[in-house]
């Protein structure tokens, strides 16, 4: 299941849209590190709103997105995260520390454009 | 009547089908959204496990539909290298953001029962349980 990847200015949207395995989780890694690289792109937002489970895994492989586009100069946040997904993922002690997220993709493309446009 | 279901579990994707399994088992037996989700996350990480530690082994879902009380349990089998120490892999991990250890205490948090039984070189077998509030 291949996650689809939408570019849209300087920005990345990768919507997951059903459940991922590991490995559909590893290809949307190296896809959007390759992408974020090919379109010089200012920021990455992952919409994981279809996303029913959020295990250990899938959180570590979030984190390690967002820390190697960091590494890239560009920023991203993790939108849609639903709230019993959130319920489950701090039970289980999973944290998406230095991860922005966001409530929808307008809110993420807003933090996005807020970021550019004032840089740390 | 009780209801089981058995997933093989042999590849990433099949970690996918048994936490989809126990889901539809879950709404089934009408939990809520949340703890449907509950119930899923922990299918996830015990089928995780096998797939990293034993490669292959089986999730059993059982509906348990007493007069007294309604429920899902969970049995993660495998007959892999086994836990060396129990108590520690359910203290490890606590404090860390999942990259590390079993993550065993954080399965435990999700479920109301749980238990592990665990032989060297003989395998792994993890109950869980979660009841209808």
């Amino acid at each position: 299941m291949e996650v689809p990847i939408l570019k849209q200015g300087d920005f990345l949207i990768a919507t997951i849209q059903a459940a991922l395995a590991d490995a559909d989780l590893l290809h949307l890694r190296s896809a959007l590190l390759q992408q974020v690289v090919r379109c010089r792109s200012r920021g990455v937002i992952v919409d994981v709103t279809s996303l029913d489970v959020m295990d250990s895994f899938a959180s570590r492989t979030l984190r390690e997105i967002a820390q190697m586009i960091r590494l890239r100069g560009a920023e991203t946040v993790i939108v849609g995260i639903q709230p019993e997904v959130a319920f489950a993922m701090v039970q289980l002690g999973l944290k998406l520390e230095q991860v922005a997220t966001a409530l929808d993709l307008e809110e993420g493309l807003a933090h996005l454009k807020r970021k550019s446009e004032s840089p740390a | 009547m009780d209801t089981e279901i058995q997933v093989p579990i042999n590849s990433d994707q099949d970690i996918v089908i048994a936490r989809q399994k126990g889901r539809l088992l879950a709404a089934a037996l009408s939990f809520s959204s949340v703890d449907a989700t509950l119930i899923a996350t922990a299918i996830s990480e015990l089928a995780r496990n096998i797939i990293t530690y034993a490669k292959s082994g089986e999730i059993r879902l059982t509906a348990i539909n007493g007069s007294a009380r309604r429920g899902i349990r969970l049995v993660a089998r495998d007959e892999g290298p086994g836990i060396n120490d129990i108590q520690q892999a359910l203290r490890d991990g606590f404090s860390t953001s999942g990259s590390l250890g079993l993550g065993l205490p954080g399965v435990r948090r999700l479920v109301d029962e749980f238990e592990i039984v665990s032989e060297k070189n003989r395998g792994t077998t993890v109950t869980a349980q979660k009841w209808k509030p």
